[in-house]
């Protein structure tokens, strides 16, 4: 059966960047928005908009019986889940399956297998691919004697969970019991599962993450790595493509081990298999594999020239999975994620009414937003207003054009993060490339411009 | 002169009790159209829509919201008047089950648990209820179509 017809079951930069290529399809879109996204851009854009709740994402982007019931309502045969809200839940391809609508990502059973961080390592090692020393912690005295196995320091991480929450460092071998109730406790509250695992933690490594597409039937392709170690909190903030400084042989293996982890598990639609790496050692560590399309997606568009959105819809059509030989990378391509954030001020969000706001154009330069002058931002939901990304043919290049977009870059009325990109593409240390996930950190015990405060002149009178 | 939302009511009264489906009346340049709920089965686009254009189902609500437009203009905004607004997106239900009479008509009397509608949504239904005292002046969604969350179900007046 051809799509013809998708709702989108998601909001701000993702809605727009879907809608794009259903117009290059000529699909029509649905677009299901809560009461606090009526009058955004993307309910501009789409050919027919559904008020499916209230702002509450409870209420309406995580109500997937008001989302299926709104696709079939609508005649959509199709819903694309975008990423975060119910793109890895479950339950929103069950439903799609009874009520005969695709769901364009993976079966639900894949949700639930990569959900599930110790199912995920367990197959991990199945499928020959490296995990960091670690398991299971199902009691206090497990835990212990695991935890010295592995040595410290090491990570109690949540089985349920992702995203920086339930995850604790332990440095001390006598923190671990109190660690392990106080993560187990946010798991339990985050993740609706108090389960959690050790993992050793590796310091100084890189995140880097391989970008695949399977065709749910044993046959999966890879579409290069991304460096994404510029993080805070877990939270990335800038992402790359080709991750800068591996040696050819981290490099390819890295791309095959990902390709036998998503074929290990018949992977369909478009995913993402997370790695560790250990640059020093040229060691790499499986994470987690995340089951949905990806917010920093378009590094790899920009230098594959495949359109990631409709490989998604191509596949949940049953029109096929491209060949590996098909797939050629050209130069390099850096994100941006601006955030209506104050980077000054501890990172809290901004939220409010966009006044103005002009995003960058030119050659190699690509903006992902949902946001124009007057837009609302509201506070319910993630602070991502845009995704400036720049490639060109290496990586000097890509990041003096990516440079040139931010410094052209204007948002006022809300605090955005833009002076924090200015100041880590301008450092040193990201210039020269391959940094790890303690750069942040780093950049700010530089720049201790960064972390002054915007008040209102009487603290620096 | 012009309609008063009594006169309204009245009428869709009158029409209601008649054998008469439609009724189109013209009062000095005001335009009222009336249809019985359910009376014709190109007036109520079912839950499925019929492949095609998305045109289609905008034209379906735009035919209703027509007619909803035109008693508008007879039923002055005013503080008496309160709107039942959908509680959730799902599909608008003027009756307990096929067949059987519906939860209220135009001109009922109502109390604040008065249920006045139900909403299904994959299945499960959901009632609505009036949450004030009073009569029932306006029905806009046709029956067995999609409402949306925030949507206004129907419009009352409210008892002094």
């Amino acid at each position: 059966m051809a799509i013809r017809r998708i709702l989108i079951a998601n909001r701000g930069e993702i809605a727009a960047r879907i809608i794009r290529s259903c117009r290059t399809l000529d699909i029509e879109v649905v677009l299901a928005v809560s009461s606090a996204d009526r009058d955004g851009e993307p309910a501009r854009q789409a050919d027919r908009v559904v008020c499916i709740g209230s702002a509450k994402s409870a209420d309406s982007y995580l109500n997937a019986a008001a989302i299926v019931h709104a696709a079939v309502a609508t005649g959509a045969d199709a819903i694309h889940p975008g990423y975060g809200f119910l793109s890895e839940r479950a339950v929103l391809p069950q439903l799609c399956a009874r009520a005969g609508i695709v769901f364009i990502g993976p079966t639900a059973e894949q949700i639930v297998a990569v959900g599930d961080k110790l199912r995920a390592r367990a197959a991990a090692e199945t499928a020959n691919v490296p995990v960091v020393p670690g398991g299971a912690a199902n009691s206090p005295a497990e835990a212990v004697a695991l935890a010295r196995k592995i040595s410290t320091p090491l990570l109690v991480k949540a089985v349920g969970g992702g995203g920086g929450r339930g995850l604790k460092l332990v440095e001390r071998l006598e923190d671990l019991p109190k660690m392990l109730d106080l993560a187990a406790a946010e798991a339990g509250a985050a993740f609706g599962d108090a389960r959690v695992y050790l993992e050793h933690y590796i310091g100084c490594g890189r995140h880097v993450e391989v970008q695949v597409l399977g065709d749910g039937a044993g046959r999966v392709i890879q579409l290069g790595e991304r460096d994404c170690s510029v993080q805070r909190r877990y939270q990335k903030l800038i992402e790359e493509t080709p991750a800068p400084g591996l040696s050819a042989a981290v490099r390819d293996s890295l791309r095959q081990a990902a390709v036998r982890f998503a074929e290990r598990i018949g992977y369909l639609s478009a995913g993402t298999v997370e790695f560790i790496v250990d640059a020093q050692r040229e060691a790499f560590y499986f994470l987690e594999m995340n089951a949905r399309i990806q917010v920093e997606h378009p590094v790899t568009e920009a230098v594959t020239g495949i359109d990631l959105i409709a490989e998604q819809i191509a596949i949940a059509n049953g029109s096929g999975l491209r060949l590996q030989s098909e797939v050629r990378t050209l130069g390099c391509a850096i994100e941006c994620r601006v955030n209506a954030e104050d980077y000054r001020n501890d990172f809290r969000p901004s939220p409010g009414r966009v006044r103005d706001v002009s995003w960058p154009a030119g050659e190699g330069i690509r903006v992902d937003t949902h946001v124009v002058p007057g837009s609302s931002i509201p506070p319910f939901y993630d602070s991502l207003i845009a995704k400036i990304i720049a490639s060109g043919p290496d990586r000097a290049s890509a990041l003096a054009r990516l440079r040139g977009a931010i410094g052209a870059t204007h948002i006022s009325g809300v605090h955005s993060n833009l002076g924090f990109h200015r100041a880590a593409l301008d450092d040193p240390e990201f210039q020269a490339g391959g940094v790890d996930t303690g750069f942040v950190a780093r950049l700010y015990a530089r720049r201790p411009d960064l972390s002054e405060q915007r008040t209102g002149g009487a603290a620096h009178g | 002169m012009t309609l008063t939302a009594a006169d309204v009511a009245e009428i869709m009264r009158l029409v209601e009790q008649s054998k008469f489906d439609e009724l189109n009346l013209e009062i000095d340049g005001i335009k009222l159209t009336l249809r019985r709920a359910g009376a014709s089965a190109k007036f109520a686009p079912s839950l499925m829509t019929p492949p095609g254009r998305l045109d289609a189902v905008a034209d379906a609500a735009d035919g209703t919201n027509a007619s909803a437009a035109r008693c508008e203009t007879a039923v002055p905004a005013d503080a008496n008047f309160r709107d039942i607004t959908s509680p959730m997106l799902g599909t608008f239900y003027r009756a307990p089950k096929p067949g059987s009479a519906p939860f209220v008509e135009i001109g009922s009397v109502v109390h604040e648990d008065s249920v006045i509608a139900i909403i299904e949504v994959m299945k499960l239904m959901n009632t609505v209820r009036a949450g004030a005292k009073g009569v029932i002046t306006q029905i806009l969604p046709a029956d067995e179509t999609l409402v949306e969350f925030g949507e206004v179900l129907m419009r009352m007046r409210r008892d002094p």
